[in-house]
């Protein structure tokens, strides 16, 4: 069961990659990066999977005193929520700096914006 | 041609380390240490049914803070960045926006007001269920994307969501620093009675916490739409 989500992570992982070296319109290029981010919180929240247990959160079927033995790990969890607003943070700044662009450029061509290439 | 071929060259090559993290990886069958020691220990010293949301309002409260802190600098430079489209307001649309809809606007309506109570709801209760202040601020803004979608220049005002922001960030912070002089420490949940556990009223001062970071939360990602929204109007 982990190994499922694990794969689909490193999957989104490559695609996401793939996405952001091939497109040349920065839109795309942004969209692929969410989708690489969202791979790697998939792969993370895996990590604190065990099999057989449920959610970290104590209520009728977690007593109190077995919850060591009954929950998942709570900390890549608590992690990736962290992660999941940085990477909308990042987004947002990438989104607000390619309006920017295209003021300046009228394009979203990545080959036209050649000013720092060597 | 080239350029393809060495990206799949370079992907392939990322896929294979992954491949040997795959193969490598056990999973676990018991917690960690780390993971242990909040499974038995928020219950009693927390107080929160969620351990999550326990883990990150009070065990690691001050990497929550430099969390909403990066978003406040988000808004900031997005509304920095776009901010300029306001002043040039009596140029023209560059084209036309379509009409809305009947749908649209009525349901929107219908669902704004739902919307936002399903935001608080899940704030509110971030110590109980699952959910919290980032997840319940995110539903808030949706309800405010909602609007933006039914009439893109509908003007929200820039004041009101930024005294929002503020207050429920200074009351953040005071909250942490009252932990300072009444509990453990900066961000200590324990300055509120810890309460019966699993009720509303438990868990100190993290539902308080949480809401105040569901508002600020919501209030940045608000403002970032709005931003985003009005540069349709330069």
């Amino acid at each position: 069961m982990v190994y499922v989500a694990m794969v689909t992570g490193f999957i989104l992982i490559l695609m996401g990659l793939y996405g952001a070296l091939t497109n040349s319109n920065i839109l795309r290029m942004i969209v692929a990066f969410s989708v690489a981010n969202t791979g790697v919180n998939i792969v993370l929240v895996a990590v604190g999977y065990i099999d057989g247990r449920t959610a970290p959160i104590l209520d009728a079927a977690v007593p109190v005193a077995e919850a060591a033995v009954r929950i998942i790990d709570p900390v890549p969890q608590a992690l990736v929520l962290t992660a999941i607003v940085i990477g909308l943070g990042v987004t947002t700044l990438m989104l607000a700096y390619a309006y920017k662009l295209y003021e300046i450029k009228g394009t979203l061509d990545i080959a036209q914006f050649s000013e720092l290439k060597w | 041609m080239i350029k393809r071929f060495i990206v799949l060259l370079f992907l392939l090559g990322l896929g294979l380390v992954f491949a040997g993290l795959l193969s490598g990886y056990s999973a676990d069958n018991e917690l960690n240490l780390t993971g242990r020691y909040y499974a038995e220990h928020t219950a009693q010293d927390i107080g929160a049914a969620n351990i999550v949301t326990a883990i990150i309002v009070t065990y690691r409260g001050l990497d929550t803070l430099g969390e909403v802190t990066v978003l406040f600098l988000t808004a900031t430079i997005v509304a920095v960045l776009l901010g300029r489209g306001v002043a040039q307001k009596g140029k023209s649309l560059q084209r036309d926006l379509p009409k809305s809809g009947e749908l649209l606007t009525t349901g929107s309506f219908l669902l704004v007001p739902l919307i936002l109570l399903l935001g608080a709801y899940v704030f509110i209760n971030g110590h109980l269920t699952p959910g919290g202040g980032f997840q319940g601020g995110a539903i808030v803004a949706s309800a405010i994307l909602l609007m933006l979608l039914t009439d893109p220049l509908r003007h929200f005002s820039h004041r009101l969501i930024s005294i929002i922001e503020s207050i429920s960030g200074l009351f953040f912070l005071g909250i942490g620093v009252l932990g300072i002089f009444l509990a453990g420490g900066f961000l200590d949940n324990r300055i509120f009675p810890i309460g019966e556990f699993g009720s509303l009223f438990s868990a100190g001062a993290i539902p308080v916490i949480y809401s105040l970071i569901g508002l600020k939360v919501g209030a940045e990602f608000s403002s970032m739409l709005v931003n985003f929204s009005e540069t349709e109007g330069s």
